[in-house]
């Protein structure tokens, strides 16, 4: 029994580097393991969805090759590979629709849906341009509604920035749905659509709020601008769309321009594209830009719309399925140079418009132009009508309020008189 | 069968000078064990029992007894446990007779060996109930033994403790063993055989006493005794009751109050008089006290309520203004030249040692009782001094807070670089460079407000220790050390790095010294190269173009490695060694620069250096072995798909390392790194897939595998599904009911010990990812009908692992997540049984609810998986 060794490795400690080595692998390894695993856990709901048939410009075929900085990994499956980070490299035309295509659209509020208080969020949009910022392998890029980048920056999303020791899968990404606000530089998050590689665009607007909500604080995104955070993010206010809710979003006062408001159901999916799940409407109290304005920012005497004419003379709407507004003829087609797939504009008539269910009896249009080119759309039904609306009868905020308290009486079970 | 003459003249052959004979001897010995296994054992036992053979023959006798009894390998070990307990009873009584016979032989040697063949029998033995009688008739009429049978019977009670766990020998037991010993120990007993062998088997035999630690007159007796060892005049006595009383300190902390200063009078005086010997253990019993305060403070983090299972005592504290002067004393015995010597270990390092763990154990309070020392011997003429002054600064560097620190630091920063240009003595500027590591190492780097190194100092401070890297070995060897934890403090500095300007001058001083003719001495050549990749990790973007330049430098001198003659064993060690630094080396280059925007540039190195390494794992070294590999998985990952091209050759080397067994750590890192492959390839792996799968289910069936290795390989399980999709469909078969049986293991293997449970929490995460990767890899495929059959019993193992509530933070969110993947994967097919399952719902609720938000994220994707699967 000899006495047991004493020694500590005091003043010689051996570093062991090889073990660190060894202990930084292993690190690494599972810390792949499980991006790799989130990525597969993704695949279905959030890659799908990205593809799903609404956009059929993003059919992998016609894409360009992925540039190499792109594709870093290069291990994920050809489905997943068609992914924001791939599309992040489409360019011009292609890039503009395929990102004009993953944003859910508002339709305009023509009339007040039921149920308001109970089963929608009432919040105050912010004026400003509206986009996608995207946070993937070290940076974030916002892009407007119509593709193009708007600012390429470093934030604390997860994988927003090139900085060590920020938490999430190197590869997965994070995608927003934003309102940037030029004059404090604020990036507004109306929606959350993935957030580290997990996608909620299957998850009801009640559960994404929720997320938002509670995950957005955690990365440190609302806090002021820094060196690797040149954007500051802060969330929109919601209310529950009951007289208080409605109220507070309307006249509350907010660190931000308001420009109208905007009403989500809560139990919708993010779906991509026109939606009457979400609704915007607006009135002078709130914000600037009620009547559309032309290129030169004034209001014209006529309204102004955009439609797309089709084969076979048809003019219609951006909805899906279209709405037919009126029909050109063949001559006048030709002589103003104008093709299938043309967005003109045109302004409406002393005869205005008139329509019965959501179809167009009669419409005075007078053509205009080509559109320009910047648009990638035509003008939806709801935006159409809403406009009208505004120059003849709109709707008002009182008879939203009056909606909501019609409902309230409704829903007051019947009083009973206790007797013993 | 032989008889007893020829086994006498086979034993003792077997010890013969002559290389013929000894072989033959050895082969013969062999074949009459293999031939007649229960003979040859008794012979053994008689040999070793019989008085009238040669002493050499009847210890060897004994030896290859012991060894039939017991193997370092686990499954060796097993084996020969089985073995013994299969042989008839009738031999298994004659020789425990031999072995008791053998105690009261007058030759020591013989009976030593005795007393240990018979804890080897006894811990085989009596966790089976087969030699109840033994602790009986070993303590019986032990008081009437002649001496010598007295020792060999407290030296084998004494193993017999080492050998078996307490919980198989009852109390009654117990109490008698720990009177014989303790009686033993006394001061009355005359015979210091005696006295020693009691001593050192009470060392062993704590352990057995927790009742009686609990019994204030017995402890009581117990610890006079021990106490009274302490000043035996034998000094192998002192020694051993000396190393009694640091087991108790740590094994019955709570218990010392009463006893402390006594105690400390009889440390005191050891360290101060006693040999060293003696002494080295006085203060060992004070740095156990510190790691035991250490370890309570840390767990509770200085809040004590009366449900802490141990209180804090604050012994140190208590003690602290006699203990630092004491141990400041010892700090100016140094030894001559200690630091050349790699092994030497003495009273001034021990005394530091315990300083520093004092310092860790009180923090704030240790600074004035040792700052007057300091400042008083720091400038002496005599180096003892000056050393020992800065020893004790440099000791307590961990412990107090910074702001405590920060001003004598900054004060003392100059005088330090001036003493590593200046002092005269090697011992002095080691202990400075030293001093300087630590001093970068806690009190530098981001979470410190007020930094020890700014603008006006960066260029002295890396001047100076760039300079001491010329200097004798011993002193560059710490100027490396405080280069490596200078480079760490600025781990997360951002895109700026005070380094910068000196990158270039650091890297080509580093090189230099790995150069250096005498970089083998003082593992100098080592600490350059852990420095240098260091200095790499804490690089930024600023500098990736002189790390790039760095690529071929390091790929030549790989390149030199390979090109070597005929060299010695020594050298090829040495060599080997040098190998694995530069593969280290490149490993951590690749990580920093395999992504972008550098890969680009840095992967056209990768032919070439896949190439290197191929050839470094034809020199058949494992740590230059491991090291190629890890720096291949980090290869794999930057280079993704186009790894494909370097499979065919790298094969062979992947199953090559999953069949080193006795290496283990080469298996485990071979392991991770098919995961790495899998992640790069995807389904390009395939090819590969068959006989990859294979070995690795050879390795799961294998006792000789290390069973660290076995949770990583489900993993990798996992790893290979995920690549290959469906195509995972012919190892399901062969995968799922091993899968099934470990995790019916695991379930509710609950631990006996901490060890036993993260070792089960391991496997359990291993079985999950493994679940996981297959439902993921199956997931939208026809196929995933297959997997249906086995969804019932994935869901019992997760609900039972959620019952017995030992599983880690890890294994939780692995499990929630299988949760989901089944729900995502079977959807409707499993909904009811997901509904019944408590994993849907307690489980879930409790993940839903959790603080970790890696967990709770799991857990919300499991619940919209199943909200999926059941809406269905």
């Amino acid at each position: 029994m000899a006495p047991h060794d004493l020694r500590r490795p005091f003043k010689r400690r051996p570093i062991s580097d090889q073990q660190k080595r060894r202990d930084l692998s292993l690190l690494r390894q599972s810390q792949h393991r499980s991006d790799a695993q989130q990525r597969a856990r993704n695949l279905a709901s959030s890659v799908i969805s990205l593809q799903s048939p609404s956009s059929p410009d993003a059919d992998p075929e016609t894409l360009p090759e992925p540039m190499p900085d792109v594709d870093t990994a290069g291990h994920e499956s050809e489905a997943s590979s068609f992914s924001i980070r791939q599309a992040s490299s489409l360019r011009g035309p292609e890039a503009r629709k395929w990102f004009a295509s993953q944003l859910m659209l508002p339709e305009w509020m023509i009339d007040v849906p039921e149920n308001l208080s109970r089963d929608w969020y009432v919040l105050a949009r912010p004026a400003g341009k509206r986009c996608f910022v995207v946070s993937t392998d070290g940076v974030t890029v916002s892009r407007l509604r119509n593709g193009s980048v708007l600012h390429h920056f470093p934030s604390a999303l997860p994988g927003g920035a090139r900085k060590k020791g920020v938490s999430g899968p190197a590869q997965s990404y994070s995608i927003l749905d934003c309102i940037f606000h030029e004059a404090d530089q604020t990036y507004y998050v109306i929606d959350m659509v993935c957030w580290r590689g997990y996608s909620l665009y299957e998850c009801t607007a009640e559960f994404r709020f929720f997320w938002l909500q509670s995950k957005l604080d955690e990365t440190g995104a609302c806090d002021p601008p820094s060196f690797y955070h040149k954007f500051r993010f802060s969330v929109v206010p919601f209310y529950n769309c009951d007289q208080s809710g409605l109220h507070s979003a309307y006249t509350g006062s907010l660190p931000y321009v308001k420009d109208g408001l905007l009403f989500y159901n809560k139990h919708a999916h993010y779906h991509t594209g026109n939606t009457p799940l979400v609704l915007i409407w607006k009135d002078e109290r709130c914000s600037q830009y009620v009547i559309d304005t032309d290129n030169n920012g004034q209001v014209p005497s006529q309204q102004h719309i955009v439609l797309e004419l089709q084969d076979d003379g048809k003019i219609v709407t951006s909805d899906d399925p279209p709405v037919v507004v009126n029909c050109l003829n063949a001559d006048f087609v030709k002589q103003s140079g104008l093709s299938p797939g043309s967005l003109v504009r045109f302004a409406i008539g002393d005869g205005g418009l008139n329509c019965v269910d959501g179809k167009f009896e009669k419409a005075d249009l007078q053509y205009i132009s080509v559109s320009n080119r910047a648009r990638a759309f035509a003008d939806s039904y709801s935006k159409i009508m809403f406009q009208y609306m505004a120059r003849h009868s709109p709707l008002k905020v009182e008879d939203l309020a009056s909606m909501i308290s019609q409902e309230n009486q409704q829903d007051k079970p019947p009083e009973v008189e206790m007797s013993d | 069968t032989l008889v007893a003459m020829e086994v006498t003249q086979l034993l003792l052959n077997a010890q013969s000078i002559d290389g013929t004979v000894r072989k033959h001897a050895e082969e013969n010995l062999k074949l009459f064990q293999s031939q007649n296994l229960a003979g040859f054992l008794l012979s053994l036992a008689g040999e070793l029992a019989n008085d009238e053979k040669p002493v050499d023959s009847r210890k060897l006798a004994g030896l290859v007894l012991k060894n039939a009894l017991d193997a370092k390998e686990q499954h060796r070990k097993y084996e020969l446990v089985q073995r013994w307990l299969s042989l008839d009873m009738a031999t298994k009584t004659q020789i425990r007779a031999f072995l008791l016979k053998t105690l009261s032989s007058p030759v020591p040697d013989v009976r030593s060996t005795a007393s240990q063949v018979i804890a080897k029998v006894a811990g085989i033995e009596l966790p089976q109930n087969q030699w109840p009688e033994l602790v009986g008739s070993l303590l019986s009429n032990i008081h009437q033994l002649p001496a010598h049978v007295k020792q060999a019977t407290l030296e084998t009670l004494g193993y017999l403790c080492e050998e078996v766990s307490p919980d198989v020998v009852e109390q009654e037991h117990v109490n008698k063993i720990l009177t014989a010993v303790v009686q033993g120990m006394n001061a009355a007993e005359g015979n210091n055989d005696v006295r020693l062998a009691a001593t050192r088997a009470l060392y062993m035999a704590l352990g057995f006493a927790q009742a009686n630690f609990n019994n204030d007159m017995e402890r009581d007796y117990i610890m006079r005794v021990v106490c009274e060892a302490t000043l035996s005049p034998e000094v192998k006595i002192r020694q051993a009751a000396f190393e009694c009383l640091v087991s108790i300190a740590s094994t019955y902390y709570e218990k010392l109050a009463h006893y402390m200063q006594d105690i400390f009078n009889i440390t005191a005086k050891a360290v101060r008089e006693d040999d060293e010997s003696v002494a080295l253990q006085a203060i060992e019993f004070w740095s156990s006290i510190c790691d035991e305060e250490i370890d309570i403070l840390e767990e509770y983090g200085g809040e004590f309520t009366g449900d802490s299972d141990v209180p804090c005592f604050y012994f140190t504290k208590q003690a602290l203004p006699a203990l630092v002067p004491l141990l400041l004393e010892t700090l100016l015995k140094q030894e001559e030249d200690q630091d050349l010597d790699e092994g030497a270990w003495n009273i001034a390092m021990a005394g530091g040692t315990c300083l520093g763990l004092v310092a860790r154990a009180v923090g704030d309070d240790i600074v004035p009782h040792v700052m007057p020392f300091i400042e008083e011997k720091i400038s002496k003429p005599d180096w003892r001094e000056r050393e020992a002054a800065t020893y004790a600064f440099g000791s307590i560097l961990e412990g107090p807070s910074p702001d405590k620190l920060m001003t004598i630091v900054n004060a003392a920063l100059t005088f330090m670089l001036n003493a590593l240009t200046k002092d005269p003595s090697n011992h002095v500027k080691d202990t400075t460079a030293w001093t300087l590591g630590r001093i970068f190492e806690f009190l530098h780097g981001s979470t410190i407000e007020t930094p020890i190194i700014t603008q006006a100092n960066c260029q002295q401070i890396i001047t100076v220790l760039i300079q001491t890297m010329k200097d004798a070995p011993n002193v560059a060897e710490k100027a490396c050390g405080a280069l490596y934890f200078l480079a760490q403090g600025y781990e997360d500095i951002g895109p700026n790095s005070p380094l910068t300007p000196f990158f270039q001058e650091i890297i080509q001083s580093l090189l230099a010294v790995a150069h250096r003719e005498d970089a083998t001495e003082s593992r100098l050549r080592t600490a350059a190269y852990e420095a240098l990749n260091e200095v790499v990790r804490c690089s930024t973007d600023e500098t990736s173009a002189m790390v790039l330049q760095l690529v071929p430098v390091i790929m030549l001198e790989l390149h030199n490695t390979l090109e070597g003659e005929k060299l010695s064993s020594d050298e090829r060690e040495k060599q080997n060694e040098l190998q694995g630094l530069l593969c280290g080396c490149l490993q951590v280059i690749i990580q920093k620069l395999g992504s972008e925007p550098t890969k680009y540039v840095f992967m056209q190195h990768a032919d070439q250096m896949m190439g290197l390494f191929l050839r470094v794992f034809g020199c058949r070294s494992a740590t230059a072995h491991e090291e190629a590999m890890l720096a291949i998985g980090a290869l794999a990952y930057a280079a993704g798909p186009d790894f494909a091209k370097y499979m065919p050759e790298f094969y062979k080397y992947l199953e090559m390392g999953l069949q080193n067994f006795e290496e283990y750590q080469v298996c485990a890192v071979t392991v991770g790194v098919i995961g790495d492959i899998c992640r790069a390839l995807e389904d390009k792996i395939l090819p590969y897939c068959d006989g990859i799968m294979t070995q690795l289910l050879k390795d799961l069936s294998s006792n000789q595998l290390h069973r660290s290795v076995k949770p990583p390989i489900f993993s990798c399980f996992g790893d290979i599904a995920l690549a290959i999709g469906e195509n995972f469909e012919k190892y399901i078969n062969y995968s799922m009911p091993m899968l099934q049986s470990a995790a019916e293991l695991s379930a509710h293997a609950s631990g006996a010990d901490d060890e036993m449970t993260e070792y089960t929490n391991s496997l359990r995460n291993g079985i999950l990812e493994a679940y996981s990767g297959i439902f993921q890899g199956f997931k939208n495929s026809p196929k995933t009908q297959l997997l249906i059959p086995y969804a019932p019993h994935i869901l019992q193992f997760l609900d039972s692992i959620y019952m017995e509530k030992d599983m880690d933070e890890v294994v939780m969110k692995t499990a929630i997540g299988v949760l989901g993947d089944l729900a995502d994967t079977l959807g409707s097919h499993v909904g009811g049984l997901i509904q019944q399952s408590v994993s849907s719902k307690e489980f879930l609720n409790e993940c839903l609810s959790s603080d970790d938000h890696t967990i709770k994220e799991a857990a919300e994707w499991a619940k919209h998986a199943i909200t999926r699967a059941i809406s269905v």
